[in-house]
Order: structure tokens, then C-alpha cells, then sequence
């Protein structure tokens, strides 16, 4: 086990650091993840009922998000703001506002296509029944939508927890982060130290994505 | 459709870059020293993952060559410290954004960054070195034969300085630290040469390899950084490490951080006290 460098771990506070390296990383993407689900929802009804105008102005923004990688969106939030606005927002507030913004946009496709690939008869069933637009919607779409919904959410949800990584580029101090500082800080004591290290950082973010997995195989059975 | 849409992003692209570059003409972004006084807290960019001159120990403390001067101008100012996880590609933006008050870390002086922003005195050398055999060690470039060949790191600056100024050498380009490592123990070339704290820790570290040659070239100096234009904190700093001198603060900080690395040896070449001017 000595080769493996797993003592390093338990140096100190090193576990306690890890662990609270986890928690920054969950904190930011279980916020970003419960803005994105809300505001995608309505935006993706939006898009798919929404006018021209509506709709053209959803796609300026999702093309917005979709060209910018995640690492320009966090320097354009973290840096930008403060040279244009003054503001002097917190590494990890802008963390959450720039996966908020990605998680909206990729959530509002995927409810669009999710809308738009209910049938029609399905509304013109639902309408010749006598329900209200909202009814059909609420009642009709909405579960329809929600069910198809769920395998290309999980996909994101996982992808948004794994892109925490980059937080660590605007001074938020996450798991990565932390791995990376014992590793180097016990470069001479234990010069193996990275490949346990990395190993754990593996099985954390190994549980922070398995349990969403494991609650999406269980939705899709039940509504399946 | 799709046409429409790419010409809405290029102006809005366009409004927002004109927007940021409007913007940063006016306005300070920095703080001044009665501003931070005031605050109680000084703000200090360091890397947190660079052993021996910023990193983190395991309890969570920051430690380092480049820490130990952060605690002191945090004890002389009366003030708190909060350092600041920096990365070598965003320091000169957390200064250009006044999110820190003070860089340091490792920061090396160059002209292209003394455009965006000020330099304080410096504290510390870099020059490059070169490491050879103790059964052969290079002494001079001159020692180096028509058939030897010397390893560099491809991209580092030891490279450029050699293809630049002795073309006649022959180099062997490695792409990672282990590699060039691995191609001088297995005696593929007479000669190593890197950044001189790079070749000191190896000779240091591994038996049977001296440094010939602790600084060619070019002398840099690392000093400390602040927002361009912050007059009254760069003021304080230089006053702070011209006083400094007179307690060889920095030989001590050297002897509390870097001696387990370079060695009591490199001490006086490796340490700037007072910017360099006399003691």
C-alpha cells in the first residue's frame, strides 16, 4: 500500500479537507442543477409555443451558451463583470451563476424536443375531450414531456456536477483543487502520493454521480 | 433563420467586447493602503499547489517562501490575511480585476507583464542552470564537445536561450519533466539545463550529479505585484522590503522554506534582499 501513497490521506486534516473540497463541489451543482431544472422547464415551454420573436431571442441565448466553453463563461462572469460592472462577485457565486446559465440553456433544449415530440393527436384528443389549453398542457404534455425528459437530464446533471473541476480556475478551492495541494505538498515525503490521491478523487466523484444515476434508472422504471 | 441568428451573436459579441474595453478605460479597480487598512483584511493571490514557494499543508495552512512574506506584511500592516488560490495563467487578471490586492506568487518580472501590472523591488533570483554527471561536469558551455548533446524541456526558456545564443549546441527536446529525467540518468547527453531552481532540486534529490553551471544567461527576478497604478500600496511594499533587509528577512524566510529543497549552497545567488541593493 506504501507505493500507492494512500497515507497521505490521512495526514492531518487531509481527509476532512477532501471532504469539504466534495461539499463546495455538490453545494455549486446542486444549486445550478435546481435553478437550471426550474428555469428549463419554463423556457423550454416557452420555446416550443413561444412566438417568433420569443423563440429567436432563446436561440441567440442557447447558441451563446452552447459555442462559449465553460472555463470563458467562468472568466467572463468572474473577471468581466468586475472590469465592466465593479461588481465584485465571489468565485463561488459566480460558479453558480455560470452553471445556472449553461444548465438553463441545455435543459431548455431539452424540453423543447421533448414538447415538440409529443404527437399532435395527443392535443387534438385532449382538446376534443374539452380540456382548457392549460389543462391539456399541465395534464397532457407536461407528464408526456417529463418522462422523455429524464435520460438526457441525468446526462446533464452528471456532466454539471464533473465540470465543477473547472471552478477551481477562479480561485474556488473544490476536490480537485485540494488533491492537487496534497499532492504537491508531500512531493518529497511521498512522491507516489498522486496516484492514491487521484484514486479518491475518482471514487468521490464516483458517488456524487452514481446515486443521481441509480434514482434515474428507478424513475424511468416506475413511469416507464 | 440560422443566418439571422449568426448575425444577432456577432453584434451582440461586438457590443459586449466594445462594452469591456469602454469600461476599463476609467474607474480604479484597486484598493488603496488606508482603503485596505480600513478593511481590516488584505487580499493576496498565491499558489496553493507550488511546494516549496506557495502551497498548503495538511492542515489546510498556507506555507511557502512566497507565504511567509504574505504573513509578514499582513503582521506590519495590522492587518488580516486572505489568501487568494491563484493559477499561473490568471494572476495578472486577479490584478487587472482588483480581486487581489497583492500577487504573490512565484511571480517572475517580464516586460509584457509590466504593461498590465506594477512591480514591486524584487526578492528572490531565477536564472537558468545546468546539471551534468559528477563524472563530467560542465562547467562552461565552452566544455560542451561538437558531438555532445545537451537534454531541454521543449517550450521552457532554457530552450529559446540556447537556440538563440549558442546554435552550435546540440539539443535533445523532451516534452515532460520525467522523460528528460530519465534520458540524463540513462547518460543519453552530457547535460540538463532548465530553470536553476529546477537542476539545483534535482542534483539535490538525486546522487551523483552536480550543477556546473547555477546561472546562465539572463538573471529574472520574482517580485511581488500589484494593480497597475496602485502608487500608495506599491510604495508601502517597497519601503516594507527595503526595510526588510536590515533583519535579512528574506535569508531567513529562505532558511524557513526553500533550504530543505535548494540547500544551504544557493542561499546568497537564489536571495534578494532590499530589491537587491545593498545590505
Amino acid at each position: 500500500m506504501q507505493s500507492l501513497g494512500l497515507e497521505v490521506l490521512f495526514k492531518g486534516k487531509n481527509f476532512e479537507r477532501l471532504m469539504g473540497g466534495m461539499w463546495t463541489a455538490l453545494r455549486i451543482s446542486l444549486i445550478s442543477i435546481a435553478i437550471s431544472m426550474v428555469l428549463g422547464l419554463l423556457l423550454g415551454f416557452l420555446m416550443s409555443r413561444g412566438n417568433r420573436f420569443v423563440r429567436g431571442l432563446m436561440r441567440c441565448y442557447l447558441e451563446f451558451v452552447h459555442i462559449m466553453p465553460q472555463m470563458v463563461l467562468l472568466f467572463l462572469v468572474f473577471f468581466g463583470t468586475s472590469k465592466t460592472f465593479g461588481w465584485n462577485l465571489s468565485g463561488e457565486l459566480s460558479s453558480v451563476i455560470v452553471f445556472s446559465l449553461w444548465g438553463t440553456a441545455e435543459m431548455s433544449d431539452l424540453v423543447r424536443g421533448a414538447v415538440t415530440s409529443v404527437p399532435k393527436i395527443q392535443y387534438e384528443s385532449a382538446m376534443a375531450l374539452g380540456m382548457t389549453k392549460g389543462q391539456v398542457n399541465l395534464h397532457v404534455i407536461l407528464p408526456q414531456a417529463v418522462r422523455r425528459l429524464i435520460p438526457q437530464s441525468i446526462n446533464l446533471i452528471t456532466r454539471m456536477i464533473k465540470t465543477t473541476s473547472l471552478v477551481l480556475m477562479i480561485g474556488v478551492v473544490e476536490i480537485l483543487k485540494i488533491a492537487q495541494q496534497i499532492i504537491e505538498a508531500n512531493r518529497k515525503a511521498s512522491p507516489n502520493a498522486a496516484f492514491g490521491v487521484y484514486l479518491t478523487v475518482f471514487l468521490m466523484y464516483f458517488l456524487l454521480c452514481w446515486p443521481v444515476s441509480l434514482l434515474a434508472k428507478r424513475l424511468e422504471k416506475r413511469w416507464g | 433563420m440560422k443566418k439571422y441568428t449568426v448575425k444577432v451573436i456577432a453584434i451582440l459579441v461586438l457590443l459586449a467586447l466594445a462594452l469591456t474595453s469602454a469600461a476599463a478605460e476609467d474607474g480604479k479597480v484597486y484598493r488603496t493602503l488606508d482603503e485596505i487598512k480600513a478593511s481590516g483584511t488584505i487580499n493576496i493571490g498565491v499558489f496553493s499547489d507550488k511546494n516549496p514557494f506557495g502551497y498548503v499543508d495538511e492542515n489546510g495552512e498556507y506555507q511557502g517562501y512566497d507565504v511567509y512574506f504574505a504573513k509578514r506584511i499582513g503582521e506590519d500592516l495590522g492587518v488580516a490575511v486572505n489568501y487568494v488560490s491563484t493559477e499561473a495563467a490568471n494572476r495578472v487578471e486577479y490584478l487587472e480585476t482588483g480581486k487581489v490586492d497583492i500577487i504573490l506568487a512565484n511571480f517572475t518580472v517580464t516586460a509584457e507583464r509590466a504593461e498590465k501590472v506594477d512591480f514591486a523591488l524584487p526578492y528572490m533570483n531565477v536564472a537558468l542552470g545546468v546539471v551534468s554527471p559528477e563524472s563530467r561536469v560542465i562547467k562552461d558551455l565552452s566544455e560542451i564537445g561538437a558531438d555532445d548533446q545537451v537534454i531541454v524541456i521543449s517550450g521552457t526558456t532554457a530552450e529559446d536561450y540556447l537556440i538563440k545564443n549558442n546554435p552550435e549546441i546540440k539539443l535533445q527536446k523532451y516534452d515532460t519533466y520525467a522523460n528528460a529525467k530519465t534520458a540524463l540518468e540513462n547518460g543519453n547527453a552530457v547535460a540538463w539545463a532548465n530553470d536553476n531552481t529546477e537542476v539545483i532540486a534535482f542534483a539535490l534529490e538525486n546522487e551523483g550529479y552536480e550543477v556546473g553551471i547555477p546561472s546562465l544567461g539572463s538573471q529574472d527576478t520574482i517580485a511581488p505585484a500589484v494593480s497597475k497604478g496602485n502608487e500608495t500600496l506599491l510604495t508601502w511594499i517597497n519601503d516594507e522590503i527595503v526595510a526588510l533587509a536590515a533583519e535579512n528577512f528574506f535569508h531567513a524566510d529562505y532558511e524557513a522554506t526553500l533550504v530543505d529543497t535548494y540547500g544551504l549552497d544557493y542561499e546568497d545567488s537564489l536571495v534578494l534582499e532590499g530589491g537587491g541593493q545593498a545590505k
